[in-house]
């Protein structure tokens, strides 16, 4: 077995825009936003830079097709920049892109940089899925599904799987949005910044049944972004406090969910697999109790709510139990969503698993401000795209390099 | 001998109360009180002339060979492509062999009857021993039009051969001529009618007994040998008057279904013909008479066969699988009747890749499947490579079909963001008898009645309209099997 990305890449810099309706700035404002933040962060000048990757889902509401939407935002000198595009995951896909060339050798020091600009669509949501951006066959079979539709249905599925009643579980997924407002309350940067009672949300009207407004995440305009290098390099620049990855997996549907008998509909098949093996490759053997915080794809409060059992934090059957017990609170065992989440930061989607990057390194820096949890060791951010049954899975671990 | 060897029948689930239609017009259209009672049959908003065929030729073919139909044929004056061979769209949804005559029928109410002597020719000629005969019609009418009150929209099938006849087909006449009771012109929406007394006094009441009078002499019987007269009109008292006529009984006239139902179009002397049959006992003599450009008179003969079709759910199973619908506005809407606003998510873009449907036609059309032959796992679609985890076998699929699988729901939601001329949406994961599985919209759903684990059966259905090239995409989809509440 491969030895694994654990310590051989650091992250030296990060920015993140201000996440939100954004209806004054184009992508690009928003990327040079979040580049120049991480820039300065990072001490180093941008003709560094010897390669990006560019993170970017909706290009037909952003930057177009093709990479020159982020050189020519940043002007950067010529160099190589890849766009890769992987639905909610794309931001993690840049980032590993980075990583991974930096862990190659094939460059000191690279961008990975995210963007999102989705406020332009014109009504709120995502965009209507449509016959013509889907596939010439997906785009003729595909059922008329919109994203919280389609995660409404684990909410069917986990109440068939453990006899849940439908007020419990709409309670407790209730419960995964009032603590993430309550974190979102101390981000600067978030969008949404307004504590909500559980009341609130099981009032609020539905959006995809079970799923009500209130189990939705924001949908923003923002940008996100990563300079990373070896742990070497970094020091030789007088960095100290380092953070470094220790593990970066992706795990993608090929079909077996939604084609083969053995998925129940209740969880993610590439959220289990991929983090038995992030684990393995961060060296963590048990992570209830290794895992400081994490970040996970929240992009619906139902989404959430399996995830911590994929994640193997909370024990199958028992995330009920873990989110009424303030388990995942910020004062909790395991922090979940400390800076408010996709539900409250928002999601521009290219962006997203870049900022939850964000709010790990900075909490592994010690610099979350209000937010700052005491001593952090391994934080993960779960970034997950596409549908319950056919999705990206894109994790990563980052941690203190010791 | 040669006849009908099956039937079947489709009648949509929804029924418009008339009354609502009459309450909501009568300010402005008072005359429609003369035909406001019950209730007539309401295609859902996916369901149209060729959808209801399907479900009807779905009905009749139940439990036949296939492979040993040789043509199929459909009737309607309201195909939804004008030129695109709608009986070739039946045919591949059926899952029909290729090799397979098939023709439309159009342009009288009378083409369903035409459709069916056509098939009667080509089995008795010897070319072909089963044909496949149906005819569906959901006529849109302009609002507050009688017409809206008089339809209904519905569909039959008929399986005409020379083995297990159920009804022998005796004689037939048809007298054409070009009386123009109602038109519909190149490129127009609605019909242009003449005056009722005319159409009633110099047409239907001259030119029927003329037919039928030439198929007794043809067939060397009297009005007193008829056991059934079926005979679609939208006057209610003429069918008897003309029963008079022809000396035969007038408690033997059928009922035109104009209470539970309303006339069917082209599909109507078809679905009137196997409601007769369904109460029909051996020797009754069927006498059918389709009046359009002409008309054409049909007699049949019950054989003892006809008790192995008492399982068909026909006509009667579909009246009984109901649904009061009060809402008229509804009605409009799903007709494409209204200018309602339906957000812009109803803008997206819906251009079918008319060369992916082509390739993948019997995956959308016919919902053929694929089950491999290394390890036996059924899965939809078919694919290159098995979705078994422990096979993956590569090119080991033979076609495996899946719209008759008994299905049962898995995962679902229902959906108000999404457009939809039916909120909220329902869809979600459907998984078969045959352990294959698949992500599915619903239709024919009630809000609140969805659970996992309800049964459902697959049908034909309109999947989108892509307006701006007037496409009508079809695929398949999970209509919940929900208990009929009696009334």
């Amino acid at each position: 077995m491969a030895e694994g990305i654990k310590d051989k890449v650091a992250v030296i810099g990060m920015g993140c825009s201000k996440f939100g309706e954004r209806f004054d700035c184009g992508p690009e404002e928003l990327m040079v936003e979040a580049f120049e933040e991480c820039l300065q962060d990072a001490g180093i000048e941008r003709n560094q830079i010897e390669a990006a990757w560019f993170g970017q889902c909706y290009d037909e509401l952003g930057t177009g097709k093709g990479a020159p939407g982020l050189a020519m935002a940043l002007r950067l000198p010529f160099i190589p920049v890849t766009r890769v595009e992987n639905y909610c995951a794309t931001g993690t896909e840049a980032f590993r892109g980075a990583v991974y060339a930096v862990a190659s050798g094939a460059c000191d020091i690279a961008l990975a940089q995210g963007v999102e600009k989705l406020k332009d669509t014109g009504y709120g949501g995502l965009p209507s899925i449509d016959g013509v951006n889907s596939g010439a066959l997906p785009g003729q079979v595909l059922p008329n599904i919109s994203a919280p539709g389609a995660f409404a249905q684990l909410a069917s599925a986990y109440r068939a799987k453990h006899n849940v009643p439908y007020d419990d579980l709409k309670r407790a997924i209730a419960q995964v949005s009032v603590k993430s407002h309550a974190n979102g309350v101390k981000n600067p940067k978030a969008h949404l910044r307004k504590a909500i009672s559980i009341e609130k949300v099981m009032g609020a009207p539905l959006i995809a049944d079970p799923l009500g407004l209130f189990d939705c995440c924001g949908v923003s305009d923002g940008s996100a972004c990563a300079i990373v290098t070896t742990p070497e390099i970094a020091k030789s620049l007088g960095k100290d406090n380092l953070v470094s990855v220790k593990a970066l997996q992706l795990a993608v549907s090929n079909g077996e969910e939604q084609g083969y008998k053995n998925w129940d509909g209740s969880h993610f098949a590439t959220t289990r697999r991929a983090s038995k093996r992030a684990y393995a490759e961060a060296g963590i053997k048990n992570p209830r109790e290794e895992i400081s915080m994490f970040e996970v794809h929240d992009c619906f409060s139902i989404t959430e709510f399996v995830t911590y059992e994929d994640l193997f934090i909370s024990p199958e059957g028992g995330a009920i139990k873990d989110v009424m017990d303030g388990f995942y609170n910020s004062d909790g065992q395991i922090p979940c969503q400390i800076d408010g989440g996709l539900k409250c930061f928002g999601h521009p989607i290219g962006a997203s698993g870049l900022r939850m990057l964000y709010e790990m390194y900075l909490q592994l820096q010690g610099r979350a401000g209000e937010r700052q949890l005491a001593d952090p060791r391994y934080g993960i951010t779960h970034n997950l795209g596409g549908f319950p049954f056919a999705n990206v899975c894109a994790l990563s671990i980052i941690g203190r390099y010791e | 001998m040669v006849g009908i060897t099956s039937y079947g029948g489709h009648i949509p689930r929804l029924r418009l109360n008339r009354g609502v239609v009459y309450g909501a017009n009568a300010w402005m259209a008072p005359g429609l009180i003369g035909s406001a009672g019950g209730e007539r049959s309401m295609a859902n908003w996916d369901e149209d002339s060729l959808t209801m065929a399907v479900e009807a030729a779905r009905d009749c073919i139940d439990g036949f060979d296939k492979s040993q139909i040789d043509a199929a044929y459909m009737a309607s004056v309201n195909f939804p492509f004008e030129d695109r061979l709608n009986s070739g769209i039946m045919a591949t949804a059926l899952n029909l062999s290729s090799s397979l005559d098939s023709a439309d029928f159009t342009a009288s109410l009378r083409a369903g009857a035409s459709a069916l002597i056509a098939g009667v020719n080509a089995v008795k000629s010897g070319d072909f021993k089963n044909v496949l005969v149906t005819a569906g019609d959901r006529r849109i009418t302009k609002m507050a039009y009688t017409h809206e009150l008089l339809a209904g929209d519905g569909a039959a099938a008929l399986m005409i051969g020379s083995t297990d006849v159920v009804a022998e087909f005796k004689s037939s006449v048809t007298i054409t001529e070009d009386f123009a009771d109602h038109y519909r012109g190149e490129g127009e929406q609605f019909d242009y009618n003449w005056e009722e007394r005319w159409i009633r006094d110099e047409g239907i009441l001259k030119i029927v007994p003329r037919a039928i009078q030439s198929l007794f002499d043809k067939a060397g019987i009297s009005g007193k040998d008829v056991d059934r007269f079926v005979m679609p009109c939208m006057f209610p008292r003429v069918p008897m008057q003309l029963a008079g006529m022809m000396d035969i009984a007038p408690e033997k006239t059928a009922d035109n279904m104009h209470n539970v139902c309303g006339d069917t179009g082209t599909a109507h002397p078809l679905v009137m013909l196997i409601a007769a049959l369904e109460d029909a006992k051996p020797g009754d003599k069927i006498l059918v008479a389709a009046f359009g450009g002409g008309c054409t008179v049909m007699l049949f003969e019950v054989t003892d066969n006809i008790s192995k079709m008492k399982d068909k759910r026909g006509i009667k199973g579909s009246l009984a699988d109901r649904k009061e619908e009060q809402n008229y506005l509804k009605f409009l809407s799903h007709r494409g009747l209204l200018n309602e606003d339906q957000t812009m998510r109803a803008e997206a873009n819906w251009r079918t890749a008319l060369s992916a449907l082509y390739r993948n036609r019997r995956m959308i059309i016919g919902m053929v499947g694929g089950k491999c032959t290394k390890c036996g796992t059924a899965q939809f679609p078919k694919a290159e490579v098995c979705v078994n985890p422990d096979c993956n076998a590569v090119n080991s699929q033979e076609d495996c079909e899946f719209a008759d699988q008994h299905g049962k729901i898995k995962t679902y939601t229902a959906d108000i963001l999404t457009f939809t001329p039916d909120p909220p949406a329902h869809y979600g994961m459907v998984t078969f008898e045959n352990e294959g599985r698949g992500m599915f919209d619903f239709t024919d759903y009630e809000a609140g009645k969805v659970e996992v684990g309800l049964p459902v059966r697959m049908v034909f259905r309109i999947r989108n309209i892509d307006r701006a090239r007037n496409f009508t995409q079809y695929y398949w989809k999970a209509k919940p099997i929900i208990k009929h509440e009696e009334v």
